[in-house]
């Protein structure tokens, strides 16, 4: 990613949101208002590369935006009437408020969770579908076409830009907290890619950190941004020079980003001064064991497998339960045994996951049973569909070598 | 804005309650009519039974009458209301009030009504 790209990533996410929100309420139409943010958004991405950023960009993309949409109105004959009495163009107004309102409409339960990722990258964000597509490796018509459905049913079935009242907060917050953790992880597992000119991952922690700063009693919004922070604070060391995976045992940790990682250790603890414990603050929590240890091997194992044993109660799915597996194992060899009888245990829910196998690789290879371990291994490998997880699974068959599967 | 409620049930489960039940249940939902009177617009009511249901189709010897709803679930439409509300979220907070939503097999279905009829305009 050039400079420029990031520059013009900051700006268009700090900028597309709270213009999506604002156009919305000028013209009373969210789908007209998104579509016109979207080419203000494509037009600064040619524009903006080539003559550089313009000295004001927020007002560049208002104006540009507010233009789209009155071109759009006067279009439709039946608006014409809505286009000549709006009012003239106002400031553009950087309301955290209308971004966090946007985004609990984006987020809303009552469109499909496929598409709710989507429109909120592009609406919230402000990704373009081809970016978006890109990063999700998704046929572009597809994905447009369900951005069109989802904007479509927010219009139609009127479901208003406006953050829910409190004795709903909390539920909803739970879908929104959801997309963002996606958002993430689908930028942490691919955003490395040499067509990428969005940094999908850096978004998700700008996001969720918008989100806690507008929420500031929610503790598992500052519980996300934590999580997400003390994550992508490892991001650099994750990829080796020739974009293979590098997993956390063998990561050189100087290459890690330590006011990231002490950012995240704030944020952990804005969220714990809550006392409302959650699963991502659970997972920060287990993340910043990690990013403060001196290495692997001194890694403070019991305190993740405590860790973990809480996270059950608040999340006792298969994967889970895989994690806490894998963390067991590594207090010692008896453990270890106990760790591979409860990942096997598993091999029901989780026999299409190729983590699954990738632990239960690394497991047996711990114990010494090299010929299961190398099957486990294909299976793994068979089940990847991300490249670099692919590059690396192949090499620890050819090597045979005992790696982390984390 | 106006939706349809549209309630549904699962006939085989309500065959299974009790009268005492469905008794305590009808003053549920009266009650709840008359809380929320002020949200719903004329020209809601309650169904009789699918199996007094008649189905009118295209055949080929033209339309055809013919015993039975149209399609063959197990949950059917028993009734439906038509609330007047700002916005979905309104629509959805009184959905989740319905007294009987807790009973096994029960679910509304929230759809919009079309009022603004120039959207269909070329």
């Amino acid at each position: 990613m050039t400079s420029t790209d990031r520059l013009l990533a900051q700006t268009l996410r700090e900028e597309a949101g709270p213009l999506v929100a604002s156009l919305s309420r000028r013209f009373g139409d969210f789908d007209v208002a998104e579509e016109a943010v979207q080419s203000a958004v494509a037009e600064a991405l040619t524009s903006w590369r080539r003559d550089g950023p313009p000295s004001r960009p927020a007002a560049w993309l208002h104006t540009a935006a507010s233009r789209n949409a009155m071109d759009a109105l006067r279009r439709r004959d039946r608006q014409r009437a809505l286009a000549t009495r709006v009012d003239p163009p106002a400031e553009p107004r950087t309301g955290t408020d209308d971004r966090l309102a946007l985004l609990f409409a984006c987020c809303h339960p009552a469109l499909a969770p496929e598409a709710r990722l989507a429109l909120t990258l592009r609406a919230v964000v402000g990704l373009t579908t081809p970016q978006i597509a890109r990063a999700f490796l998704v046929n572009e018509t597809t994905l447009a076409q369900r951005i069109v459905r989802a904007k479509r049913k927010i219009v139609s079935a009127n479901i208003a830009l406006t953050v829910p009242p409190d004795r709903e907060l909390t539920e909803r917050l739970t879908d929104v907290l959801a997309v963002v953790y996606v958002m993430f992880n689908e930028g942490f597992v691919s955003s490395s890619g040499p067509t990428q000119d969005r940094d999908l991952a850096a978004d998700a922690v700008w996001l969720a950190g918008v989100v806690a700063t507008s929420l500031p009693r929610e503790a598992e919004a500052w519980g996300l941004a934590a999580l997400l922070t003390l994550q992508h604070a490892r991001s650099s060391a994750r990829f080796d020079e020739a974009g293979g995976l590098v997993l956390l045992r063998d990561q050189d940790r100087s290459l890690w980003d330590g006011d990231a990682i002490a950012e995240g250790d704030r944020l952990l603890e804005r969220a714990a001064a809550l006392r409302s414990p959650g699963r991502y603050q659970l997972q920060a929590a287990i993340a910043a064991v990690h990013a403060t240890a001196p290495s692997w091997a001194d890694t403070d194992w019991l305190q993740i497998v405590t860790l973990y044993e809480l996270l059950l109660e608040h999340d006792p799915s298969p994967v889970t339960r895989l994690n806490r597996a894998v963390a067991v194992a590594q207090l010692g060899r008896r453990q270890a045994e106990a760790a591979l009888a409860d990942v096997e245990a598993l091999a029901e829910p989780l026999a299409a996951y190729h983590l699954f196998h990738a632990a239960r690789a690394e497991l047996l290879t711990s114990l010494g049973r090299d010929a299961e371990a190398a099957r486990a291994n294909r299976q793994a490998l068979a089940l990847t569909s991300n490249d670099a997880e692919r590059r690396l699974l192949t090499q620890r068959l050819h090597s045979r070598a005992l790696e982390d599967g984390t | 804005m106006k939706y349809v409620l549209m309630f549904t049930s699962n006939t085989d489960l309500d065959a299974t309650i009790n009268k005492e039940t469905l008794e305590a249940d009808y003053k549920k939902i009266y009650e709840w009519f008359t809380t929320h009177a002020d949200k719903f617009a004329d020209g809601g009511a309650e169904l009789l039974g699918v199996e007094t249901s008649t189905t009118v189709k295209h055949g080929d010897a033209g339309a055809v009458v013919v015993d039975g709803p149209f399609n063959e679930a197990k949950e059917v439409i028993g009734g439906f209301s038509i609330i007047d509300v700002p916005d979905m979220d309104a629509a959805v907070a009184l959905t989740k009030s319905w007294p009987l939503l807790e009973r096994p097999g029960n679910a509304v279905e929230i759809r919009p009504m079309v009022e603004d009829y120039s959207q269909f305009e070329q």
